[in-house]
Protein backbone atom coordinates (compact mmCIF):
# COMPACT_ATOMS: atom_id res chain seq x y z
CA UNK A 1 0.00 0.00 0.00
CA UNK A 2 2.39 2.35 0.79
CA UNK A 3 4.31 2.27 -2.44
CA UNK A 4 6.48 -0.83 -2.00
CA UNK A 5 7.79 -1.39 -5.29
CA UNK A 6 10.04 1.40 -7.50
CA UNK A 7 9.07 5.12 -6.78
CA UNK A 8 10.39 8.55 -7.23
CA UNK A 9 12.47 9.91 -5.01
CA UNK A 10 10.10 12.88 -3.94
CA UNK A 11 9.24 14.82 -1.11
CA UNK A 12 5.95 13.88 0.26
CA UNK A 13 3.89 17.37 0.04
CA UNK A 14 0.93 18.05 -1.69
CA UNK A 15 2.40 19.91 -4.92
CA UNK A 16 4.34 16.55 -5.35
CA UNK A 17 1.46 15.11 -5.09
CA UNK A 18 -0.35 17.15 -8.12
CA UNK A 19 2.76 16.84 -9.97
CA UNK A 20 2.92 13.32 -9.98
CA UNK A 21 -0.85 13.08 -10.73
CA UNK A 22 -0.56 15.02 -13.83
CA UNK A 23 2.60 13.23 -14.97
CA UNK A 24 0.95 9.89 -14.51
CA UNK A 25 -2.33 11.44 -16.77
CA UNK A 26 0.27 12.49 -19.41
CA UNK A 27 1.99 8.95 -19.60
CA UNK A 28 -1.35 7.11 -19.20
CA UNK A 29 -2.15 9.67 -22.89
CA UNK A 30 1.20 8.87 -24.24
CA UNK A 31 0.51 5.13 -24.03
CA UNK A 32 -2.49 5.36 -25.25
CA UNK A 33 -1.04 7.42 -27.83
CA UNK A 34 1.76 4.95 -29.02
CA UNK A 35 -0.12 1.74 -28.87
CA UNK A 36 -2.59 3.49 -31.30
CA UNK A 37 0.44 4.54 -33.30
CA UNK A 38 1.66 0.85 -32.90
CA UNK A 39 -1.26 -0.87 -34.48
CA UNK A 40 -1.53 1.57 -37.27
CA UNK A 41 2.07 0.80 -37.95
CA UNK A 42 1.35 -3.28 -37.90
CA UNK A 43 -1.44 -2.33 -40.00
CA UNK A 44 0.62 -1.37 -42.51
CA UNK A 45 3.43 -3.43 -42.07
CA UNK A 46 1.16 -6.35 -42.58
CA UNK A 47 -0.01 -5.02 -46.07
CA UNK A 48 3.99 -4.29 -47.00
CA UNK A 49 4.73 -8.14 -45.58
CA UNK A 50 1.91 -9.84 -47.94
CA UNK A 51 3.22 -7.16 -50.58
CA UNK A 52 7.08 -8.04 -50.37
CA UNK A 53 6.07 -11.80 -50.88
CA UNK A 54 3.99 -11.28 -53.69
CA UNK A 55 6.70 -9.57 -55.35
CA UNK A 56 9.28 -11.60 -54.58
CA UNK A 57 7.74 -14.33 -56.40
CA UNK A 58 6.85 -12.04 -59.52
CA UNK A 59 10.38 -11.34 -59.44
CA UNK A 60 11.04 -14.91 -60.24
CA UNK A 61 8.99 -15.64 -63.15
CA UNK A 62 9.97 -12.01 -64.02
CA UNK A 63 13.69 -12.61 -64.04
CA UNK A 64 13.18 -16.09 -65.86
CA UNK A 65 11.78 -14.29 -68.24
CA UNK A 66 14.70 -11.37 -69.16
CA UNK A 67 17.13 -15.01 -68.71
CA UNK A 68 15.09 -16.04 -71.33
CA UNK A 69 15.88 -13.41 -74.04
CA UNK A 70 18.92 -13.20 -73.08
CA UNK A 71 19.57 -16.33 -74.01
CA UNK A 72 18.02 -15.17 -77.69
CA UNK A 73 20.53 -12.51 -78.18
CA UNK A 74 22.85 -15.01 -77.57
CA UNK A 75 21.90 -17.79 -79.70
CA UNK A 76 21.54 -15.21 -82.41
CA UNK A 77 24.49 -12.53 -82.10
CA UNK A 78 26.84 -14.46 -79.89
CA UNK A 79 28.16 -13.39 -77.09
CA UNK A 80 27.72 -9.54 -76.05
CA UNK A 81 28.39 -9.29 -72.62
CA UNK A 82 32.09 -8.54 -73.42
CA UNK A 83 31.02 -5.16 -75.51
CA UNK A 84 28.55 -4.25 -73.27
CA UNK A 85 30.31 -4.63 -70.47
CA UNK A 86 33.22 -2.22 -71.79
CA UNK A 87 30.49 0.21 -73.17
CA UNK A 88 29.42 0.71 -69.88
CA UNK A 89 29.78 4.60 -68.82
CA UNK A 90 27.10 6.19 -67.46
CA UNK A 91 23.99 4.95 -65.70
CA UNK A 92 21.07 5.63 -67.63
CA UNK A 93 18.55 3.64 -65.27
CA UNK A 94 18.29 5.16 -62.26
CA UNK A 95 16.48 5.35 -59.75
CA UNK A 96 15.07 8.32 -57.44
CA UNK A 97 14.02 8.78 -53.58
CA UNK A 98 10.98 9.49 -52.44
CA UNK A 99 9.08 9.61 -49.07
CA UNK A 100 6.32 8.43 -47.88
CA UNK A 101 3.95 9.62 -44.04
CA UNK A 102 2.95 6.64 -42.43
CA UNK A 103 1.65 8.02 -38.94
CA UNK A 104 4.58 10.05 -38.18
CA UNK A 105 7.43 7.77 -39.96
CA UNK A 106 9.21 8.50 -43.32
CA UNK A 107 9.33 5.85 -45.28
CA UNK A 108 11.70 6.10 -48.38
CA UNK A 109 10.70 4.30 -51.58
CA UNK A 110 12.27 4.56 -55.18
CA UNK A 111 11.19 5.30 -58.62
CA UNK A 112 12.20 4.62 -62.07
CA UNK A 113 14.17 7.41 -63.26
CA UNK A 114 15.29 6.82 -66.75
CA UNK A 115 17.04 8.75 -69.36
CA UNK A 116 16.33 8.05 -72.14
CA UNK A 117 20.06 7.34 -73.66
CA UNK A 118 21.25 5.69 -77.01
CA UNK A 119 23.70 3.15 -75.58
CA UNK A 120 24.77 0.26 -77.01
CA UNK A 121 23.38 1.51 -80.00
CA UNK A 122 26.01 -0.32 -82.42
CA UNK A 123 25.65 -3.48 -80.13
CA UNK A 124 24.20 -6.13 -82.54
CA UNK A 125 24.47 -4.16 -85.42
CA UNK A 126 26.05 -7.08 -87.76
CA UNK A 127 22.55 -9.60 -86.88
CA UNK A 128 20.11 -9.71 -83.93
CA UNK A 129 19.96 -6.04 -83.24
CA UNK A 130 16.10 -6.80 -82.83
CA UNK A 131 16.74 -9.35 -80.10
CA UNK A 132 18.90 -6.93 -78.60
CA UNK A 133 16.66 -4.13 -78.36
CA UNK A 134 14.17 -6.84 -77.16
CA UNK A 135 16.14 -8.25 -74.46
CA UNK A 136 16.53 -4.47 -73.61
CA UNK A 137 13.07 -3.91 -72.84
CA UNK A 138 12.70 -6.88 -71.17
CA UNK A 139 15.65 -6.43 -68.80
CA UNK A 140 14.25 -3.29 -68.49
CA UNK A 141 10.71 -3.80 -67.00
CA UNK A 142 12.69 -6.62 -65.00
CA UNK A 143 14.16 -3.87 -63.27
CA UNK A 144 11.30 -1.75 -62.58
CA UNK A 145 9.82 -5.16 -60.95
CA UNK A 146 12.77 -5.10 -58.77
CA UNK A 147 12.83 -1.61 -58.01
CA UNK A 148 9.65 -1.53 -56.40
CA UNK A 149 10.67 -4.76 -55.06
CA UNK A 150 13.17 -2.54 -52.99
CA UNK A 151 11.26 -0.08 -52.20
CA UNK A 152 8.65 -2.38 -50.55
CA UNK A 153 11.89 -4.14 -49.07
CA UNK A 154 13.40 -0.60 -47.23
CA UNK A 155 9.92 0.48 -46.33
CA UNK A 156 9.57 -3.55 -44.73
CA UNK A 157 12.98 -2.63 -42.88
CA UNK A 158 12.28 0.57 -41.47
CA UNK A 159 9.12 -0.50 -40.62
CA UNK A 160 10.39 -3.21 -38.56
CA UNK A 161 12.65 -1.09 -36.64
CA UNK A 162 10.19 1.68 -36.24
CA UNK A 163 7.93 -1.00 -34.25
CA UNK A 164 10.29 -2.60 -32.20
CA UNK A 165 11.38 1.38 -30.86
CA UNK A 166 7.22 1.66 -30.66
CA UNK A 167 6.85 -1.95 -29.00
CA UNK A 168 10.04 -0.77 -26.58
CA UNK A 169 8.73 2.73 -25.93
CA UNK A 170 4.64 1.20 -25.27
CA UNK A 171 5.94 -1.90 -22.87
CA UNK A 172 8.35 1.02 -21.18
CA UNK A 173 5.44 3.21 -20.13
CA UNK A 174 3.05 0.30 -19.23
CA UNK A 175 5.54 -1.78 -17.24
CA UNK A 176 7.78 0.56 -15.45
CA UNK A 177 7.07 4.06 -15.92
CA UNK A 178 2.76 4.18 -15.20
CA UNK A 179 3.77 1.50 -11.63
CA UNK A 180 6.62 3.87 -10.77
CA UNK A 181 4.04 6.86 -10.43
CA UNK A 182 1.39 4.89 -9.24
CA UNK A 183 3.94 4.04 -6.77
CA UNK A 184 4.72 7.31 -5.76
CA UNK A 185 1.34 8.86 -5.41
CA UNK A 186 0.45 5.56 -3.09
CA UNK A 187 3.49 6.74 -1.39
CA UNK A 188 3.08 10.39 -0.66
CA UNK A 189 -0.87 9.50 -0.03
CA UNK A 190 0.00 7.44 2.60
CA UNK A 191 2.79 10.14 4.19
CA UNK A 192 0.16 12.58 4.13
CA UNK A 193 -2.03 10.51 5.88
CA UNK A 194 0.90 10.01 8.35
CA UNK A 195 1.26 13.28 8.38
CA UNK A 196 -2.21 13.89 8.93
CA UNK A 197 -3.09 11.74 11.81
CA UNK A 198 0.24 12.92 13.46
CA UNK A 199 -1.12 15.90 13.51
CA UNK A 200 -4.64 15.00 14.67
CA UNK A 201 -2.74 13.50 17.41
CA UNK A 202 -0.89 16.62 18.25
CA UNK A 203 -3.57 18.95 18.21
CA UNK A 204 -5.37 16.41 20.56
CA UNK A 205 -3.02 16.05 23.02
CA UNK A 206 -2.67 20.15 23.21
CA UNK A 207 -6.42 20.75 23.64
CA UNK A 208 -6.22 17.73 26.68
CA UNK A 209 -3.57 19.77 27.80
CA UNK A 210 -5.00 23.03 27.85
CA UNK A 211 -8.08 21.69 29.38
CA UNK A 212 -5.89 20.36 32.33
CA UNK A 213 -4.29 23.73 32.54
CA UNK A 214 -7.89 25.24 32.64
CA UNK A 215 -9.51 22.73 35.18
CA UNK A 216 -6.34 23.26 37.06
CA UNK A 217 -6.72 27.11 37.36
CA UNK A 218 -10.35 26.29 38.07
CA UNK A 219 -9.69 24.01 40.88
CA UNK A 220 -6.79 26.89 42.39
CA UNK A 221 -9.68 29.37 41.97
CA UNK A 222 -12.05 27.87 43.61
CA UNK A 223 -9.56 26.88 46.08
CA UNK A 224 -8.08 30.12 46.89
CA UNK A 225 -11.64 31.67 47.27
CA UNK A 226 -12.56 29.02 49.88
CA UNK A 227 -9.43 30.04 51.64
CA UNK A 228 -10.65 33.48 51.67
CA UNK A 229 -13.66 32.71 52.96
CA UNK A 230 -12.32 30.65 55.84
CA UNK A 231 -9.97 33.58 56.93
CA UNK A 232 -12.91 35.93 56.68
CA UNK A 233 -14.79 33.19 59.13
CA UNK A 234 -12.06 33.21 60.95
CA UNK A 235 -11.41 36.51 61.46
CA UNK A 236 -15.18 37.49 62.41
CA UNK A 237 -14.80 36.40 66.14
CA UNK A 238 -11.94 38.28 66.50
CA UNK A 239 -13.48 41.48 65.57
CA UNK A 240 -12.27 44.82 66.75
CA UNK A 241 -11.71 44.78 70.69
CA UNK A 242 -13.01 48.18 71.14
CA UNK A 243 -16.43 47.90 69.77
CA UNK A 244 -17.12 45.06 71.72
CA UNK A 245 -18.10 45.14 75.07
CA UNK A 246 -16.67 42.30 77.50
CA UNK A 247 -19.26 41.57 80.56
CA UNK A 248 -18.57 43.36 83.56
CA UNK A 249 -16.71 41.38 85.72
CA UNK A 250 -17.93 41.15 89.05
CA UNK A 251 -15.89 40.29 91.97
CA UNK B 1 18.46 7.47 -38.27
CA UNK B 2 21.31 9.01 -39.89
CA UNK B 3 20.41 6.84 -43.20
CA UNK B 4 17.45 8.37 -43.91
CA UNK B 5 19.71 12.20 -44.25
CA UNK B 6 21.38 10.98 -46.87
CA UNK B 7 19.47 8.64 -49.65
CA UNK B 8 18.26 11.47 -51.65
CA UNK B 9 21.66 11.49 -53.40
CA UNK B 10 21.62 7.56 -53.94
CA UNK B 11 20.10 6.99 -56.68
CA UNK B 12 22.42 3.96 -58.98
CA UNK B 13 21.74 0.68 -59.02
CA UNK B 14 24.72 -1.93 -58.09
CA UNK B 15 24.50 -5.40 -58.87
CA UNK B 16 27.12 -8.78 -57.96
CA UNK B 17 26.01 -11.68 -60.66
CA UNK B 18 26.82 -14.30 -62.62
CA UNK B 19 27.45 -13.02 -66.85
CA UNK B 20 24.11 -13.11 -68.52
CA UNK B 21 22.20 -11.53 -65.37
CA UNK B 22 25.13 -8.56 -65.75
CA UNK B 23 24.89 -8.11 -69.26
CA UNK B 24 21.09 -7.85 -69.21
CA UNK B 25 21.05 -4.77 -66.62
CA UNK B 26 23.66 -3.24 -68.28
CA UNK B 27 22.06 -3.18 -71.25
CA UNK B 28 18.60 -2.15 -69.47
CA UNK B 29 21.52 0.75 -68.45
CA UNK B 30 22.14 0.31 -64.99
CA UNK B 31 26.45 0.72 -65.48
CA UNK B 32 27.88 3.43 -64.42
CA UNK B 33 31.42 3.98 -63.78
CA UNK B 34 32.38 6.58 -61.56
CA UNK B 35 35.32 9.30 -61.31
CA UNK B 36 37.42 6.61 -59.73
CA UNK B 37 37.18 4.33 -62.51
CA UNK B 38 35.12 2.28 -59.84
CA UNK B 39 32.26 0.22 -61.79
CA UNK B 40 28.77 -0.62 -59.53
CA UNK B 41 29.40 -4.23 -61.12
CA UNK B 42 31.19 -7.30 -60.21
CA UNK B 43 30.60 -10.59 -62.87
CA UNK B 44 31.36 -13.72 -60.70
CA UNK B 45 31.64 -16.42 -62.52
CA UNK B 46 33.16 -19.94 -61.12
CA UNK B 47 36.94 -18.81 -60.56
CA UNK B 48 36.29 -15.97 -58.93
CA UNK B 49 37.89 -15.51 -55.01
CA UNK B 50 35.41 -15.57 -52.38
CA UNK B 51 36.70 -13.02 -50.82
CA UNK B 52 36.30 -10.89 -54.05
CA UNK B 53 32.64 -11.05 -53.70
CA UNK B 54 33.01 -10.30 -50.27
CA UNK B 55 35.04 -7.30 -51.03
CA UNK B 56 32.82 -6.21 -53.59
CA UNK B 57 29.52 -6.52 -51.34
CA UNK B 58 31.06 -4.17 -48.58
CA UNK B 59 32.59 -1.84 -50.68
CA UNK B 60 28.56 -1.43 -52.72
CA UNK B 61 26.80 -1.37 -49.23
CA UNK B 62 29.27 1.03 -48.32
CA UNK B 63 28.94 3.40 -51.01
CA UNK B 64 26.94 6.57 -50.52
CA UNK B 65 25.24 7.03 -53.95
CA UNK B 66 23.95 3.36 -54.09
CA UNK B 67 20.16 2.62 -53.33
CA UNK B 68 19.91 -0.80 -54.32
CA UNK B 69 22.18 -3.54 -54.59
CA UNK B 70 21.27 -6.73 -56.81
CA UNK B 71 22.90 -9.87 -55.81
CA UNK B 72 22.08 -13.27 -57.69
CA UNK B 73 20.66 -15.40 -55.02
CA UNK B 74 23.71 -18.62 -55.94
CA UNK B 75 26.15 -15.94 -55.06
CA UNK B 76 24.68 -14.59 -52.06
CA UNK B 77 24.62 -18.65 -50.87
CA UNK B 78 29.02 -18.34 -50.80
CA UNK B 79 28.83 -15.01 -48.50
CA UNK B 80 25.71 -16.45 -46.26
CA UNK B 81 26.81 -14.43 -43.41
CA UNK B 82 27.58 -11.72 -44.48
CA UNK B 83 24.39 -11.36 -46.40
CA UNK B 84 22.19 -12.41 -43.28
CA UNK B 85 24.15 -9.66 -41.33
CA UNK B 86 23.36 -7.14 -43.57
CA UNK B 87 20.47 -5.17 -41.94
CA UNK B 88 20.69 -1.29 -43.22
CA UNK B 89 17.55 0.20 -44.62
CA UNK B 90 20.74 1.72 -47.33
CA UNK B 91 21.26 0.32 -49.94
CA UNK B 92 18.51 -2.24 -50.07
CA UNK B 93 19.88 -5.38 -50.55
CA UNK B 94 17.81 -7.75 -53.03
CA UNK B 95 18.72 -11.02 -54.15
CA UNK B 96 17.57 -12.33 -57.71
CA UNK B 97 17.86 -15.41 -59.36
CA UNK B 98 20.02 -16.42 -62.05
CA UNK B 99 19.80 -17.91 -65.57
CA UNK B 100 20.69 -21.66 -64.08
CA UNK B 101 19.78 -21.24 -60.59
CA UNK B 102 15.72 -20.68 -60.20
CA UNK B 103 14.99 -18.65 -57.29
CA UNK B 104 14.12 -20.35 -53.93
CA UNK B 105 12.56 -17.91 -51.72
CA UNK B 106 12.94 -19.87 -48.18
CA UNK B 107 16.98 -19.17 -48.74
CA UNK B 108 16.12 -15.54 -49.19
CA UNK B 109 16.91 -13.51 -46.05
CA UNK B 110 14.65 -10.36 -46.03
CA UNK B 111 12.08 -13.94 -46.74
CA UNK B 112 13.27 -15.50 -44.07
CA UNK B 113 12.31 -12.41 -41.49
CA UNK B 114 9.16 -12.52 -43.13
CA UNK B 115 8.18 -15.82 -42.31
CA UNK B 116 9.64 -15.61 -39.12
CA UNK B 117 7.15 -12.56 -38.58
CA UNK B 118 4.24 -14.38 -39.45
CA UNK B 119 5.19 -17.23 -37.12
CA UNK B 120 5.86 -20.05 -39.73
Amino acid sequence: MSGAGPRENVFATRMALTNTKLRLKGAETGHSLLAKKRDALTTRFRAILRKVDEAKRKMGRVMQLASFSMAEVTYTTGDISYIVQEQAKLATFRVKAKQENVSGVLLPGFDVDRVPGSDFNLTGLGRGGQQVLRAKEVYAKALETLVELASLQTAFTILDEVIRATNRRVNAIEHIIIPRLDNTIKYIMSELDEMDREEFFRLKKVQGKKKRDAGNAERLAIADEELLKQLDEQQEPTTDLLSTKDEDVIF
Amino acid sequence: MASTTAFKDRNLIAVIGDEDSITGLLLAGIGHINEHQRKNFLVVDSKTQISTIEAAFQEFTQRKDTAIVLINQHIAEKIRPTVDRYQEAFPTLLEIPSKDHPYDPSKDSVLKRVQKLFGE
